[in-house]
């Protein structure tokens, strides 16, 4: 056994690319499901929540006019460098969740599975969801599937790594920008999750991370009028009424919270794509 | 394969034709070259089928009834270039025609007299003689009617012996084959050799929309022979279908009315060929009224090139008098 | 030649016969295939051609939206549900065929108490409404092939209102797809406009229908209200104001209703330097004054490239100069009546507005009958972003003008709205209009055409103009429990 001193980590957010610090400066303190002291994590502010709706909306129309061939390859860059650091990975969910090695293992596992299996979906939502329509006239008419902008997401609080992977790669695969509000009390993962993002090929700004408390940052993320759509997954019950009310402000497309947090090992099907895509139809005379 | 043959005089252009060619201002230099001839022509707005079509089924549910059917019905009939171009014509059918353009109805005194008769050349003499002083003008197709495949020469000389023969108003066909190979200067060059052999008679040129098939080309046409100094820009010759439908009689329109916007010279139109109703003849004058205006709606900016529309027109105008159903026992066979 | 001075070409009035249809004096609420009586205050329909009463209708108070609601419960549970899909399918043929047969009168109807030309309810509103149910019949017994997953559930009850606009056309585009994925619905015509949807009810009886399936409950905002927060409603559906929208996402907030939400617009028509001018003109016109522009895809912002701006404010001037504005039944009519005091209210507020901002409007000699509610086509030139008659929906014949020098230009302004329902693009060069069309944040985008509609075209909006698409395979999902 080393004597030597471990060199410990500050956990940070991930906005725009990069990693700061809260701009409040707020900390909280994490500690392992057996209440061990794991770290202090930036508490994000709503100021925090605002300056990652200005990166995700800067980089929607990079990210939404990449072909769909590059977005699949970069999710599945994502899985590429996950795996990588499988053993961090597995170690840091096993200490959240309070998993035994062989599950959080198996947690680590199909998170990285669903990235790859979202990431084929990028080129095959088109001829499934998209159509072409035979109109009763002289006219070319179809329908595409198109991102719905930025989506706020509240992340589930139980499962630290695969919920929200499950939560935030469907948002991505359909060319949406994302501004993710971590568990609260599991945030380690997803800190470590932003990290492989960052060094995988996504831009940034694409994804944001916030780690905190979706019970503060949820209204302003609700009310927020350059948010597209929200899914509630990770809002706490007791609030979650509120925060869709709230949304309705901007007429913003909602996923509601289940009533306990699902199995994340089954297969989500559309049902987590189809909510944050609008459907485009286009008209054009056919004539000579 | 040979050439095209022009024995007469391949240089029967002549040889101030450039100058003479010069057309309206501001589109005086357009024609002074081949490709800025196509690069003026090729800049016209574009055409879409679909739009146009939509536009004429729209104004085609126009409903025109009572009074308002009167005055179109006898418009119409004012309108008309009563029409025969058969290999069969005879002196005798044409002073046949001509009576019955002079009195189209003989029941009934009040119907007014068509605008013209047509015919070919040849028989204008005759229409002349028998139109008298009605005030009723002699058309004649011209210009190797109705194909349009001989030598300019011989095509001029075509002219000049109709309005030889007394007609006052020449109908002459483009060269299509010219027009479709892109030689626009050489449709050009044609038309203004027609208009000066024609001295006074007023020039009707034919596109033949139906060999030109799209509404761009239409356009395109129908701005040469305005350039050119057309007095009308007429659809068709009857021989070729389609002929004039109401999509090619919009872009006609709004043609006659863009150049007149610009140049301030009206040209006229004609629609001819497949217009055999009343109905028809009243969607013509609808789409006229809600295109270019009142200005067109008048025998000296607007005819009908028909033959059979003038009995429909006849009937119907004896229904609303009487009020009931006529039959064709009731108006002349041509 | 000689010249002639000739009377102009006056069209002599063509009115489409009245007569066709029977007005009844009071007309009560349909539920569970019964006319009754409402409990609420009668409310008066009026013909805002010619402000005559034209019958009175009942209100419907939340103990008759739940007497409705109840009985489309019972249906869904005794007889639409278990209904074989085919039967389902058989009903829906026979309502779009007898929306055939009767066509004539529902245009009349439609023309009377809504003030739209008879040329557009006889040419439009009502085929497409049959359109609607033809299409949507033939999908009842073919839903698992939509895609949705092998075994699609229906909601159950579906609580849908809908607005005065296009009351017969959006009652189709509701009714159809919601019975033909096995649901039962209430629906509440606009307050202003209930006299189809009446009618609708008893071609509903014609077809003999199982009661409770189709329940039609009359009323004004309160009685929406109610079917949209009665609790045993599954599915919301509604077309209207983005403003009663966000009180309707926020009344079904925290509940498992599923709703669907068809909102305001303020469409950009752009017009770009190559267009075909002669059709964009056209498809100008029909954008705006389509309806009265009472259309929520309506084209009310004209974008137009800086270098054709005069040529086409001229020709569109000299369009609209031809227009006929007059009485709605006659065959001739080009633009009716503004279906209300209130709307024509709105109408000539937003309109003052945009004079008072400094925009330069243009109205053409017209003259308007003396009773009614009426307003000319109007056409705002000199128009900025910033106006408010560039930014506000005003559902009427008023045209906002704007130039752009670039196509990006043009994007940006066409998207500088909180709006997202429609768009137009007119040009001649093929990759341009793609390019334009994947730009455009709008769920709709007419090229070189504009104000086109089919069953089978999803139509529905993006940002604050909803969500959910109606029509095609796409509005289905509104109406079902996806298995996928």
């Amino acid at each position: 056994m080393s004597d030597r001193l471990a060199v410990r980590k500050t956990y940070k957010l991930y906005v725009g690319g990069a990693f700061p610090r809260s701009e409040s400066g707020r900390t909280y303190e994490v500690t392992d499901a057996r209440g061990h002291f794991l770290g202090n994590v930036a508490r994000a502010s709503r100021k925090d929540a605002r300056d990652a709706v200005v990166a995700a909306r800067g980089a929607f129309a990079r990210w939404s006019g990449a072909t769909a061939y590059n977005r699949g390859q970069v999710l599945y860059r994502v899985a590429e460098v996950m795996e990588g650091r499988h053993v961090q990975f597995c170690e840091e969910v096993s200490a959240a969740e309070g998993l035994s090695g062989s599950k959080a293992r198996a947690a680590v596992d199909a998170a990285i599975d669903r990235w790859v299996w979202y990431a084929g979906w990028t080129d095959k939502l088109a001829a499934v969801l998209g159509s072409a329509n035979p109109v009763a006239g002289p006219y070319f008419d179809f329908s595409l599937p198109e991102p719905s902008g930025v989506v706020a997401v509240l992340a589930p609080q139980q499962s630290s790594l695969l919920g929200l992977v499950s939560v935030l790669a469907p948002v991505l695969a359909t060319g949406n920008t994302a501004v993710v509000v971590t568990s609260a009390e599991r945030p380690i993962p997803a800190v470590t999750l932003g990290e492989v993002l960052a060094t995988s090929d996504v831009p940034g700004g694409v994804v944001n991370l916030l780690t905190g408390d979706a019970e503060e940052l949820g209204p302003w993320l609700a009310e927020h009028a350059d948010v597209d759509g929200i899914d509630l997954t990770g809002a706490p019950a007791s609030r979650a009424m509120e925060f869709e009310r709230e949304a309705a402000g901007t007429i913003k497309r909602v996923v509601r919270p289940p009533a306990t947090e699902p199995d994340w090992t089954a297969d989500p099907g559309l049902s987590r794509m189809t909510p944050f895509l609008e459907t485009k139809t286009v008209w054009h005379p056919i004539g000579i | 394969m040979t050439g095209m043959t022009h024995v007469l005089d391949p240089g029967a252009l002549s040889d101030d034709a450039r100058a003479l060619a010069a057309p309206t201002p501001p589109y005086d230099d357009v024609t002074r070259s081949d490709s800025a001839f196509r690069a003026f022509l090729h800049g016209l707005p574009g055409v879409d089928q679909v739009g146009a079509e939509a536009r004429v089924a729209q104004l085609g549910t126009r409903s025109i009834k009572t009074t308002s059917k009167a005055w179109a019905i006898d418009t119409a009939i004012s309108m008309v270039d009563l029409t025969t171009l058969e290999g069969a014509d005879t002196p005798g059918k044409v002073r046949s025609l001509a009576a019955k353009a002079r009195r189209p109805d003989p029941s009934d005194p009040t119907t007014p007299q068509v605008a013209a008769v047509c015919v070919y050349g040849d028989l204008a003499g005759v229409a002349r003689d028998a139109l008298g002083d009605s005030g009723i003008h002699v058309a004649a197709v011209a210009t190797a009617f109705p194909s349009g495949r001989a030598s300019r020469a011989v095509k001029i000389a075509d002219v000049q012996d109709a309005v030889a023969n007394g007609a006052d108003e020449i109908d002459m066909v483009i060269d299509r084959g010219a027009f479709l190979s892109g030689r626009y200067l050489d449709v050009y060059e044609e038309i203004v050799a027609v208009k000066e052999a024609c001295g006074d008679a007023h020039l009707k040129v034919i596109l033949e929309t139906g060999e030109l098939v799209t509404l761009d080309n239409v356009r395109r046409a129908s701005w040469i022979a305005m350039l050119a100094g057309g007095d009308f820009i007429k659809t068709s010759t009857g021989k070729v279908s389609p002929a004039a439908t109401l999509p090619v009689g919009l872009v006609m329109l709004e043609a006659v009315r863009d150049f007149r916007a610009a140049t301030g010279r009206q040209v006229g139109f004609k629609p001819a060929g497949g217009i055999r109703t009343t109905k028809d003849a009243i969607k013509h004058l609808v789409l006229i009224n809600e295109t270019v205006g009142p200005d067109w709606l008048d025998p000296d900016w607007f005819r009908f090139g028909a033959s059979s529309l003038l009995n429909d027109l006849l009937l119907q105008r004896q229904k609303l008098r009487t009020g009931h159903y006529s039959g064709p026992d009731y108006v002349t066979v041509d | 030649m000689t010249s002639s001075t000739r009377a102009p070409f006056e069209y002599a009035p063509a009115p489409e016969s009245r007569s066709i249809v029977t007005i009844a004096p009071s007309y009560g609420l349909f539920v569970d295939g019964e006319f009754v009586d409402g409990s609420g205050e009668p409310l008066k329909t009026v013909n805002p051609a010619t402000e005559e009463v034209l019958t009175e209708v009942a209100t419907g108070t939340s103990a008759d939206v739940d007497r409705a609601v109840r009985a489309a419960r019972k249906a869904f549970e005794k007889t639409w549900g278990p209904m074989r899909p085919a039967d389902r399918g058989k009903y829906l043929f026979r309502i779009a065929r007898l929306l055939q047969e009767r066509a004539r009168e529902f245009a009349v109807l439609e023309s009377l108490d809504n003030g739209k030309p008879i040329r557009e309810s006889r040419d439009v509103d009502v085929p497409l409404a049959a359109a609607h149910f033809f299409y949507h019949a033939g999908w009842a017994d073919k839903l698992e092939h939509a895609g949705l997953g092998p075994d699609p559930r229906p909601l159950g009850v579906a609580g849908q209102v809908i607005p005065w606009n296009f009351p017969l056309l959006m009652l189709a585009w509701k009714v159809a797809p919601a019975l033909a994925t096995g649901n039962t619905v209430v629906l509440k015509p606009a307050e202003t406009t209930p006299l189809t949807a009446l009618l609708f009810a008893e071609v509903c009886r014609q077809a003999d229908l199982p009661p409770g399936v189709v329940n039609i409950v009359t009323g004004a905002g309160e009685t929406g209200r109610a079917v949209v927060e009665h609790e045993d409603v599954d599915k919301v559906a509604f077309t209207g104001s983005t403003e009663v929208g966000r009180s309707i996402a926020r009344a079904v907030a925290g509940t498992q209703k599923k709703l669907t939400l068809e909102l305001g617009g303020k469409a950009a028509n752009i017009v770009f330097d190559d267009a075909p001018i002669d059709q964009a003109v056209e498809g100008i016109v029909q954008g705006i004054f389509f309806n009265q522009g009472h259309v929520c895809c309506a084209g009310s912002r004209l974008l137009v490239q800086e270098s054709i701006h005069d040529e086409v404010i001229a020709s569109l001037q000299r369009r609209i100069g031809t227009l006929r504005v007059g009485d709605p039944l006659d065959k001739n009519t080009d633009i009716g009546a503004i279906n209300s005091a209130e709307q024509l209210a709105r109408i000539r507020e937003l309109s003052d507005i945009g004079e008072a901002e400094g925009a330069q409007r243009w109205q053409p000699a017209c003259e308007l009958p003396e009773r009614g509610y009426w307003f000319p086509p109007t056409v705002f030139t000199d128009v900025s972003p910033a106006h408010r008659i560039a930014r506000d929906e005003v559902f009427g014949p008023v045209l906002s003008v704007l130039t752009f020098r670039t196509p990006d230009e043009a994007v940006a302004k066409a998207n500088n709205t909180t709006y997202g329902l429609s768009a137009g693009i007119w040009s001649e060069k093929g990759s341009r209009i793609l390019k334009i069309a994947d730009q455009l944040r709008a769920g709709v985008v007419w090229a070189n055409t504009f104000n086109k509609f089919d069953p089978t075209s999803p139509f529905g909006g993006y940002k604050q103009s909803g969500y959910g698409r109606e029509g095609g395979r796409h509005g289905l999902a509104a109406y079902l429990e996806s298995t996928r």
